[in-house]
């Protein structure tokens, strides 16, 4: 293990993380003392915190090369540099979005703002772990705050329900995952994920697998893959949507580091048991999460079993198990997260005090109450179903190459037909909001010019990473190798 | 010109867009400037055409800028005998649909014309993509602004058929996408040409054919696949009608010939007679069910496969013709015969869609049995819709006549019975239409909305006139565009007929 002396150079790959900490002290005091009055003082602080954030790493955070710090426990690299960068952009739009809509429900309080820097925290620890316990306390500081998130609205009993249901499941998958390392711990003697990967080589123990096996049912989990999924529509249909928008974007990279950092690099030299149990986890999560998302009615948990197929995509590309693949993941999960990011923004957007606008219905003739809203979910559901000229068909495109160049036909004929079953869904929602007449008067949707910009700049991205692929194409592969 | 090609694509795109800023409010300037818009790219083409040159099978009007270079993809453009006369089609068919709506769209009438020029721009970029990413980026976006045209200002059955013709594409093109992809790992570039060149075994190349040739036959539309095409007519406006069966339908036939004869020369000739059985039931039973048709789009949309039979079967037709007699001589006229076909198809096609949008603007129904005697009311009209009827049965002098002609020479050589049952088509094509006119346009005056018909405004007579001289000069005077045509086709066959293995 490399001796690092304590030094304020060492310390500064980990700026982000240090400074998040602060950040969420100073925000929760702030908070305390500005009392119930100037309640828009902390959404705007956390938004500062999170732009500060983000120009300290860009300033003080990047490492000219892969460096362990703190006695092995924690990597710093391009990867975790690049993916913390995404997550204050990410959480700081996913606020953005998220502040008229606590109002209107008395939810809009400095802890829902705590609890979502916490969430980060927990994310940039996983993202820049290589321990297994820096993972699990990742994981678990992520968790945690996310559960709070769901339950946040007191007095829903739906939320409550499925906080609870989250909660639960959750447990018995971080159980799982405890369970697994314990195993790998046992038999290979080392938490380090670097010094796992050194000693992993050969034909494995029985003991291994066994361990391997509670890891990859643990990440399909926390991912959302079938059959563990169970928890994911119910707790998307039933958190707030703010939360909902927040469970499905920042996680998600935290989630991919997961499955990367613990099983791409630690456990590489069981690349091929773990990338079978992935490909037929990745073969069900495809077909359930695309043929039931058609039945719903619900927006929130048709985009919930959306989320579920589009994870179907992600383990494809660890199933290929190359660094092509993982970049292909990578490249997959940014592109969802961004969509993701659009899609509940617009939920967001058309709900208003005491209406929720997630039964589809609701979405009906959208185009004539307001178009640049419509304009903005056709863009990100074309994108999503894979039509170019959006940048959902290069994150698509790109895992039917890396399945090709590992030479899995199946693999590559069952993502193809069950992106043609997904575009019905995606469809029926542009069906329901231009070719529809609205159904009854519902009231208007939010007005607030500042969110309606940030959604159009959204949508604009969509549009303009799928004219011009290029650079994020290469970035993705950068960060990987 | 520089950058021609590039200007054709993009030209109506940054139009299309510049109308839906305009909006719906001042939609007076957005009419003129998508006909403007329209017109400056139909000329453009005149310079196109000239400048090409006939001597060569080279890709000629080269664009080649980096696009993604992690794909070695190219923003590749550049035409050859085959895609020039496609993509001034293209051109020429664009303006009678943005003349057509002119009076008759009052729906988002700024999104129509977008839509349309939008459209104008993808088509044109898939006939001159010489790079396969390209070529799907455009074959793909283009289903967008085709779903919301049928869907927006489509019939009582809309979404059902917009949505089907969606997925039916979509569905074809994932797999065309994922032998494109295999294909690109193997050649490590997305180049047509290298596509072209690539050594693949038999077994990739059945393969990769049957991926192809789903797309393609999806597109076409060949039985069994074209069952989404009677109800995306029946339902799409008329401007719809014409671009779906003038120009989207071509893209299939153009597939064919861009990809699948020349990437998998030895799967084609394996399964040639696949296709050409598809071809002549096409042209046969699809003909017959023309034949029992209510609705005249729908009795144009099963004509419309029948005749894109021809194409199919002309493409195909080569490999039993070497069969037969041994050597390729006379195969390009199967070659000739379906591009001449796909030109002439469009056109015919696309001026029955637009007889029928005149009759259904006044009338309000596309049934029949609502009309009769139609001549007595409209005599101008009558004239030009009975022309047209005739070019689809293929009466010599027409441009009917000379792709149909084509090809059944060509499968007379293959086979006599090959000739014997796609002539066929000359029998069942004029009972169908013939009939169709005889039912609308003949007989005495059937009711009182037609009585109260009036004959063709200034704007309609030309589009119509156009469209008419278009079908004639191609019936009576072929050879230049047969010149244009001609090295493409030679160079095309000597890659079909050759073996990869």
């Amino acid at each position: 293990m490399p001796a690092n002396p304590m030094s304020l150079e060492s310390l500064s790959p980990a700026i982000a993380e240090i400074w998040l900490i602060a950040a969420i002290c100073i925000v929760l005091l702030v908070d305390v003392f500005a009392g119930e009055r100037r309640r828009g003082l902390t959404p705007t602080l956390t938004l500062l915190a999170l732009a500060l954030g983000a120009a300290l790493t860009v300033q003080y955070g990047e490492v000219p090369r892969r460096t362990l710090l703190f006695a092995g426990l924690y990597v710093a690299d391009e990867l975790g540099w690049a993916l913390k960068l995404a997550g204050f952009l990410i959480v700081a739009v996913a606020l953005l979005y998220s502040r008229s809509y606590l109002e209107n429900r008395n939810i809009l309080r400095g802890e829902y703002y705590v609890l979502a820097l916490t969430a980060l925290l927990g994310v940039f620890v996983l993202t820049s772990a290589n321990s297994l316990l820096t993972l699990y306390i990742g994981v678990e500081l992520l968790a945690l705050s996310v559960y709070s998130m769901v339950a946040f609205d007191r007095d829903s009993g739906v939320a409550a329900e499925s906080a609870m249901k989250y909660f639960v499941l959750g447990a018995i998958a971080s159980g799982a995952l405890l369970y697994g390392m314990s195993l790998i711990y046992g038999l290979t003697g080392t938490l380090s994920l670097s010094e796992i990967a050194a000693r992993l080589h050969g034909p494995l123990q029985p003991g291994l697998i066994l361990g391997l096996t509670f890891i990859v049912v643990a990440v399909a989990f926390k991912l959302g893959a079938v059959p563990f999924h169970m928890w994911l529509p119910d707790v998307y249909e039933g958190a707030p949507t703010s939360v909902t928008l927040f469970i499905s974007t920042a996680p998600k990279i935290a989630y991919f580091a997961l499955a990367l950092r613990l099983l791409a690099y630690g456990l590489a030299g069981a690349v091929a048991e773990w990338s079978q149990m992935l490909a037929a986890l990745a073969v069900l999560t495809l077909v359930v999460g695309n043929v039931v998302a058609i039945v719903q009615t619900n927006l929130k948990r048709m985009l919930a079993y959306s989320a579920i197929a589009n994870v179907g995509f992600i383990v494809l590309g660890f199933v290929a198990g190359t660094p092509e693949g993982y970049s292909a993941a990578l490249y997959y999960t940014l592109v969802y997260v961004l969509v993701a990011l659009g899609s509940f923004g617009v939920i967001l957007l058309a709900a208003s005090k005491g209406f929720e606008a997630d039964r589809l219905d609701d979405y009906k003739g959208l185009y004539q109450r307001d178009p640049m809203l419509a304009l903005a979910m056709m863009v990100l559901m074309f994108s999503t179903a894979g039509v170019p000229p959006f940048v959902g068909f290069w994150a698509k495109l790109r895992i039917f190459q890396v399945l090709w160049e590992s030479h899995h036909l199946w693999l590559v004929v069952i993502a193809a037909a069950m992106s043609v079953v997904g575009a019905y869904y995606y469809l029926r929602v542009i069906k329901l909001m231009y070719f529809d007449a609205p159904a009854q008067a519902l009231p208007p949707t939010g007005r607030s010019t500042g969110v309606r910009f940030a959604l159009g700049l959204n949508a604009l991205a969509v549009l303009v990473l799928g004219l011009l692929p290029g650079p994020l194409l290469d970035l993705c592969a950068r960060l990987i190798h | 010109m520089p950058h021609l090609l590039s200007i054709l694509i993009w030209l109506p795109i940054a139009s299309g867009l510049g109308i839906v800023l305009l909006g719906d409010r001042r939609i007076g300037a957005g009419r003129w400037l998508a006909l403007a818009a329209s017109l400056v790219t139909l000329i453009l083409t005149v310079p196109l055409w000239g400048e090409f040159d006939t001597g060569t099978a080279a890709l000629q009007f080269v664009e080649k800028l980096p696009w993604i270079p992690r794909f070695q993809a190219y923003y590749a453009l550049g035409i050859d005998g085959i895609s020039l006369p496609l993509i001034v089609l293209t051109a020429f068919m664009t303006v009678p649909v943005v003349i057509a709506g002119w009076t008759v769209i009052e729906t988002r009438p700024a999104q129509y014309y977008a839509a349309f020029l939008i459209m104008e721009g993808l088509m044109i970029g898939v006939f001159s993509a010489s790079d396969a990413l390209l070529f799907y980026f455009f074959w793909e976006a283009m289903l967008i602004p085709m779903f919301l045209i049928i869907g927006i200002w489509g019939g009582p059955r809309r979404v059902y058929a917009t949505i089907k013709f969606f997925l039916y594409t979509f569905l074809g093109s994932v797999f065309m996408l994922a032998a494109l992809i295999y294909m690109y790992v193997k050649a490590g570039d997305y180049s047509i040409a290298s596509l072209q060149a690539l050594p693949l075994t038999l077994l990739e190349q059945r393969w990769i054919f049957l991926a192809l040739m789903l797309a393609f036959a999806v597109k076409v539309p060949m039985f069994p696949v074209h069952t989404w095409l009677p109800d995306a007519h029946v339902e799409a406006p008329t401007g719809g009608s014409v671009i779906l069966a003038a120009i989207m339908l071509k893209m299939g036939g153009y597939g064919f010939l861009r990809f699948s004869l020349p990437i998998a020369p030895d799967a084609s000739r394996e399964l040639d007679l696949l296709v050409i059985a598809l071809s002549l039931i096409a042209v046969i039973y699809i003909g017959f069910v023309a034949l029992v048709q209510q609705d005249m789009k729908k009795l144009i949309a099963y004509s419309s496969i029948a005749h894109m039979g021809f194409v199919t079967l002309g493409a195909f037709v080569i490999y039993e013709i070497v069969r037969a007699t041994g050597s390729s001589h006379g195969a390009g006229m199967g070659l000739d015969g379906a591009m001449v076909q796909m030109i002439s198809h469009g056109l015919i096609s696309g001026a029955l869609f637009l007889c029928v949008g005149v009759l259904y603007d006044r009338v309000h129904s596309r049934q029949i049995a609502d009309y009769g005697g139609v001549v007595n009311t409209m005599p101008v009209f009558a004239t030009f819709m009975v022309l047209f009827a005739l070019a689809n049965t293929g009466l010599p002098g027409t441009s009917g006549f000379v792709g149909e002609f084509l090809v059944i020479i060509a499968s007379f050589r293959a086979s006599f019975w090959y000739a014997a049952l796609a002539a066929l088509t000359l029998i069942l094509g004029a009972c169908y239409t013939l009939w169709l006119v005889k039912r609308v346009v003949f007989g005495a005056v059937a009711s009182p909305k037609v009585a109260a018909l009036e004959d063709l405004n200034p704007r309609e007579f030309v589009v119509l006139g156009a469209l008419a001289l278009a079908v004639l000069v191609v019936g009576i005077w072929p050879a230049p565009l047969l010149k244009v045509m001609q090295p493409t086709i030679h160079h095309l066959l000597t890659q079909a007929i050759a073996t990869k293995l």
